[in-house]
């Protein structure tokens, strides 16, 4: 009963605050490719894996009071910062999320940049293909963001270091 | 002839009540609709629960396919034929992924999806690439083509112009549902002018566009859509059913789980249960086999899962209230604790759910938007997006209606048995009294 509500505003908490509704759409994806029990369902659009169900809970906390969004202008665009209200941490005190050590996950995915999020996202959604067939659909389906070679090698990096630090730590 | 250009030869005709007629001319369309994944369609009810409130909701995924084959049909061979933005070389492949769109569909998709962490989509693109009749058939064409109509429904495709003719906020998916389900239910709601809709889009690289004097006919999709969602789709007791359906299977899994020894075992349900579900289990599992294990759990010693199943079989549903989750969460804890002392399970009898849509919305520059809007083009050959022209539509751009609904089985809330000060108190939280 409002688990799924709870575990959002969980991942919320352990990560601070999120700056940016694409970060914050790519780490719960991450988390929930990592194994992490999230159950909004995603599919594949402009900025890879997005969920309208993640945007629709979001949206819903915000309105319940639970979270706070701040719209901020920052150079020619808007960006969204979302922190716990306190009635959000009063709501999470009487909904419990046992889902240990997402926090040391969702902390270093927050330490990194959306474009590298949406990087590590979209080769996790490739995940079944081979190596260069994840190259060359990143080449071609994001080619607006110039993605080199090296940055890929490093999302594979990225993500094999996540999986270690979920499974040590779990 | 290639097989990829072959036509039948005579062309073939589906009686339709909302397009009047499908046509089918390619072998390889013929072919798609005669696979074993196809037909399996026909078995699998397009709305799910809402015949439990719109009887005449029976129709199946099956007639919707040919149904947005067909407009898609309509659009490449009567309106886009001929015109230089567009490549008549992903006829075919078009065509194709419109049929195809939904192949990956189970029996009550979303409580099955929601229970056993399901995705239909997946199971689309496991159909076209595997080893099935389907994908024997689209092989035909060239080793390549399954990944290319598969890469299309999953929007992973560069071929956006293609992608947006199957899925954007006006495809050819919605246009076709929205006609057959206001068909089907009897509702008055759903109608709109597609003719007039189909005669003015036009291609682009990325995406269709729609001439801007058939502004006002979208704008009547629009509404259209809407009310269908609030008055067929998020209907509360379509709800309520699947709320029972959901706890169903929840109950299921769980005495799966405890090792209980069904009456009937569930054979076809091991594998789900167990999250190793293969393409072969899942084209296996159609309606009817869902229905006749509900039908076999009436009997089940459990009597969660045999009331259950009997509510859903006899339609004996959940009533529901009205709930806001701000306001009320510390009631619902407050409810849950007084049901386990009544002896009722709150984690099947006690379920809030939540219905929620956004008619329009549009991508706004420079904010992190992921929804393709509808552009118009002018005859100046300018494009613009639709909220900018249409106030009707401004007026709704980017405004969710969400609500939600508490829902509880009436009959156990009042009896005069030993937990009868506890059931007043429920009802009292309930507002019933």
């Amino acid at each position: 009963m409002l688990k799924d509500h709870a575990k959002i505003i969980h991942a919320i908490a352990a990560s601070d605050e999120i700056v940016g509704r694409k970060k914050l759409q790519k780490m719960i994806y991450i988390a929930k490719k990592i194994n992490y029990p999230f159950h909004e369902k995603f599919a594949f659009h402009f900025y890879g894996p997005y969920s309208e169900e993640l945007t629709l809970r979001i949206e819903e906390l915000c309105n319940m009071g639970f979270l706070n969004e701040i719209k901020e202008k920052k150079g020619g665009y808007y960006q969204y910062r979302y922190t716990l209200t306190e009635s959000g941490t009063e709501f999470l005190e009487l909904n419990e999320v046992n889902m240990p050590h997402l926090k040391d996950c969702l902390v270093d995915m927050n330490e990194q940049s959306a474009r590298f999020l949406e990087l590590v996202s979209t080769v996790l959604y490739f995940e079944e293909l081979p190596k260069e067939e994840v190259k060359e659909k990143i080449f071609t389906l994001k080619s607006k963001q110039r993605y080199t070679e090296e940055e890929i090698n490093q999302a594979y990096h990225y993500i094999d270091a996540l999986n270690t630090k979920a499974a040590i730590l779990s | 002839m290639s097989y990829a250009t072959e036509k039948l030869t005579e062309e073939k005709v589906f009686k339709d009540p909302v397009h009047r007629y499908i046509h089918v001319k390619d072998r390889l369309i013929w072919d798609l609709i005669g696979t074993k994944e196809f037909q399996r369609l026909r078995r699998i009810k397009q709305l799910g629960t809402t015949f439990l409130t719109f009887h005449g909701a029976e129709h199946s995924r099956f007639n919707h396919s040919l149904g947005v084959y067909e407009i898609v049909r309509r659009i490449v061979d009567d309106v886009f034929k001929g015109r230089p933005e567009w490549n008549d070389d992903d006829r075919l492949l078009t065509l194709c992924a419109a049929l195809l769109h939904d192949l990956g569909h189970g029996p009550f998709s979303h409580s099955f999806e929601k229970v056993f962490g399901l995705d239909h989509e997946n199971f689309t693109k496991k159909i076209i690439l595997s080893n099935t009749e389907v994908n024997n058939v689209l092989r035909r064409v060239s080793d390549d083509f399954p990944k290319k109509v598969e890469e299309i429904i999953a929007k992973t495709s560069k071929n956006k112009l293609v992608i947006s003719l199957i899925s954007s906020q006006i495809d050819a998916d919605r246009m076709d549902y929205l006609q057959r389900d206001a068909y089907f239910t009897g509702v008055s709601y759903g109608h709109f002018d597609m003719e007039r809709i189909l005669r003015v889009m036009r291609p682009r690289e990325d995406q269709v566009v729609i001439k801007q004097s058939g502004m006002h006919a979208v704008e009547d999709y629009i509404m259209s859509r809407y009310q269908m969602y609030w008055q067929v789709y998020f209907h509360p007791v379509t709800r309520s059913a699947e709320v029972i359906l959901t706890k169903i299977l929840h109950r299921a899994k769980a005495l799966y789980e405890a090792s209980y020894q069904f009456k009937q075992a569930p054979a076809h349900f091991y594998s789900l249960f167990k999250g190793e579900i293969t393409v072969d289990d899942y084209i296996h599992l159609d309606e009817s086999i869902v229905l006749y294990y509900f039908q076999m759990w009436q009997w089940e010693e459990d009597e969660i899962l045999s009331d259950l199943a009997q509510r859903f079989l006899d339609r004996h549903l959940f009533k529901y209230v009205e709930f806001d989750p701000a306001k009320e969460y510390k009631k619902l804890s407050e409810l849950s604790i007084l049901f386990l002392k009544a002896g009722i399970d709150p984690e099947y009898y006690l379920v809030v759910d939540s219905s929620s849509d956004l008619p329009y919305d549009f991508y706004r520059p420079g904010e992190e938007e992921e929804r393709l809007p509808i552009h118009l083009l002018s005859k100046n050959g300018e494009v613009r997006e639709l909220s900018r022209e249409s106030s009707i539509v401004d007026a709704i751009s980017g405004k969710r209606r969400t609500d939600h609904k508490l829902y509880y089985p009436a009959n156990l809330l009042h009896d005069e048995g030993p937990h009868k000060e506890i059931k007043k108190q429920i009802r009292k939280l309930l507002d019933l009294e």
